[in-house]
């Protein structure tokens, strides 16, 4: 398994946080994900191995819970909150306007590589409606204007790596 | 009558220009007095205080904590877990947010006391993965207050030693459900386990006794610790006492948190007064006052009966804005405080429409595991997206509120409520606009607001 050095040592550190070994499932897919950025085959059996598991007893929680992806996503990972609350006050048309802007489809990676477009369910922030979680920033009462705004930062950001 | 001033005891510091997450700012506000005082006196006086109090949960479902506690299983030998609930993930809800992100010392400092007060040596927060800052700030607060010995070995020399670890979910609703949140924690899919046999205070983290608090409820106890039980329970009224937390969201001017004497202030002061009423130009239709699971309630609907009031029986006749915000009276009217999430729609949003967003929710987040929820919530938002998207029928209306009325009580947990409840109440009050949506939907205006 290829990953940083560092995230071999947090692995060995947080396996140490429970008299279970396997209560480590969780906190090694989300370690290998932000390394990696998603959860591979291999992965899935070098995990297994580590605590001491079947395979099927990670890849069953990888397809479980929402968070874990099977395949790698653009560069930054816009999740847009779908329920009520945000709804109420435009989130449809927030993730519409980020996915114009990106010229990509729900779910789907945008032509030049950089975004990945998602609805999610409730971000618990539903007071500054509707909010949008971009890689691990909140941001605020995002409508079509700040979604603009912030996709335009975005390319800015991107422009300025090249 | 005007709305009573808000009482900040939990949210005191909250959005406070100047106060900072770390220890230093804490310990400059008195932080972690408590705990010295606590861990100096017997940890059954502890409990007392806390049953003395009358504190209810505030994840939800409003269960007196001190019963909680006293549940747990003693004579097992097994080790005591203690998890904090901080999985915050009914829509609507948005409390906890922000103890842990701005003040995470009150919640660590509250963990440890109910943790010395219960003999717990390892608790853990399990926290929504899609909060890592908040994971991250809580990490960081752990370790200053262990470098300042008040978490880890020998805590301030008592000889009593206490770790905290932080755990991350992955986004799974249903991991707020403590069963289900144990089986995540123990490495697997959220799937609740059946009570009877297990029990968290029995049955719980590994098979040992374990207790599963909200984070808004330990923040109560590190107060009560401070105050005391009685003086506590002076504050609100017999049967909700302390503070409660709104979280307001949706159609109203000022929406946002705001924390009040428990049962002192009625929905109409909270909307109208405390929140701005409604948008300009509009109306107040439909409320759910304790998360989306709530059933809901429509303006201009009665509710009529007779309540205790002291040792009397009073009849009482509200409306929606005479309700006062708290578990027993909300219950009473057919819904629920839970947690507090108060959601409000106006006169611009279509019932169908809002009700499809909801079914949505539930069936993305069903575990999975009991038929009635997975294949009720599936088709309860199947049938009201192809209301809104596709063709609508009159007998749509009896045909959703058929399938929701089969699965509560048929379900291993309670999501098998939380799920059918929204439909149910949705079906019943706005029966009409059910029945007349296929009809209605040609004069709505096309470039209205999607909610599905």
């Amino acid at each position: 398994m290829n990953l940083k050095p560092e995230t071999f040592q947090r692995i060995d550190e947080v396996i140490t946080h429970y008299p279970v070994k396997r209560s480590a499932t969780l906190p090694l897919l989300h370690l290998v994900q932000e390394d990696a950025g998603y959860i591979s085959e291999e992965a899935i059996l070098w995990i297994a191995q580590k605590l001491e598991l079947q395979p099927i007893n990670v890849l069953e929680v990888v397809t479980f819970y929402p968070m874990f992806r099977r395949a790698p996503i653009g560069r930054r990972h816009i999740k847009v909150c779908r329920t009520l609350s945000c709804a109420l006050l435009g989130g449809y048309k927030t993730c519409e306007t980020f996915q114009e802007e990106f010229k990509t489809t729900l779910g789907a990676t945008s032509p030049c590589g950089e975004v990945t477009v998602d609805f999610v369910e409730c971000l618990a922030s539903c007071g500054t409606a509707p909010v949008v979680l971009i890689d691990e920033v909140l941001h605020e009462k995002v409508d079509a204007t700040k979604a603009r705004q912030i996709s335009a930062q975005i390319r800015a950001e991107a422009a300025a790596r090249q | 009558m005007p709305a009573p001033a808000q009482t900040r005891v939990i949210f005191k510091h909250i959005d406070e220009a100047g106060y900072t997450n770390d220890l230093g700012c804490y310990l400059r506000h008195g932080g972690y007095e408590t705990l010295k005082k606590s861990v100096a006196r017997p940890p059954a006086d502890l409990i007392e205080e806390v049953k003395k109090s009358g504190l209810r949960g505030r994840g939800g479902a409003g269960f007196p904590c001190g019963v909680k506690w006293s549940l747990v299983d003693r004579k097992s030998g097994k080790p005591i877990y203690l998890i904090v609930n901080a999985d915050e993930s009914e829509p609507g809800t948005f409390k906890d947010r922000y103890i842990m992100h701005q003040d995470p010392h009150q919640l660590i400092e509250g963990t440890i006391i109910s943790c010395f007060a219960n003999n717990v040596k390892q608790a853990y927060i399990y926290i929504r993965g899609e909060m890592p800052e908040g994971a991250r700030i809580l990490e960081k607060a752990i370790a200053e207050a262990r470098a300042a010995n008040f978490v880890g070995p020998n805590i301030l020399g008592t000889g009593y030693s206490c770790e905290i670890y932080v755990h991350r979910g992955a986004g799974a609703y249903i991991c707020g459900e403590e069963t289900g949140l144990i089986e995540s924690l123990e490495g697997k899919r959220a799937n609740p386990r059946i009570k009877p046999p297990y029990f968290p205070a029995v049955l719980g983290l590994y098979q040992c006794p374990t207790i599963v608090n909200n984070v808004e409820t330990l923040c109560q106890v590190k107060h009560i610790a401070e105050i005391g039980g009685e003086a506590y329970a002076k504050s609100g009224t017999p049967g909700n006492t302390g503070t409660r937390i709104f979280c307001v969201s949706g159609h109203v001017q000022r929406p946002g948190y705001y924390e009040f004497p428990a049962g002192t202030i009625t929905m109409g002061q909270l909307l109208n007064e405390v929140c701005g009423g409604p948008l300009p130009g509009r109306t107040f239709k439909a409320v759910i006052p304790g998360g989306s699971s709530a059933k809901v309630l429509r303006f201009g609907e009665r509710y009529k009966g007779k309540r205790k009031a002291g040792a009397d029986m009073v009849d009482y006749d509200w409306g929606v804005e005479d309700v006062p915000m708290d578990f027993d009276s909300l219950a009473m009217i057919g819904s629920m405080g839970g947690s507090g999430g108060v959601i409000v729609m106006d006169d611009s949003v279509n019932m169908v429409e809002a009700l499809a967003n909801i079914n949505a929710f539930y069936q993305h987040e069903s575990c999975g595991q009991c038929t009635p929820c997975r294949e009720g919530s599936l088709w309860m938002k199947k049938i009201s997206s192809r209301m809104v998207h596709g063709d609508a029928r009159k007998e749509d209306a009896a045909l959703l509120k058929s399938v929701a009325d089969q699965i509560p009580g048929r379900t291993i947990c309670a999501f098998g409520e939380a799920c059918s409840w929204p439909t149910q109440s949705f079906l019943i009050k706005f029966k009409d606009e059910f029945e007349g949506y296929a009809e209605a939907k040609k004069s709505l205006p096309a470039d209205r607001l999607a909610l599905v």
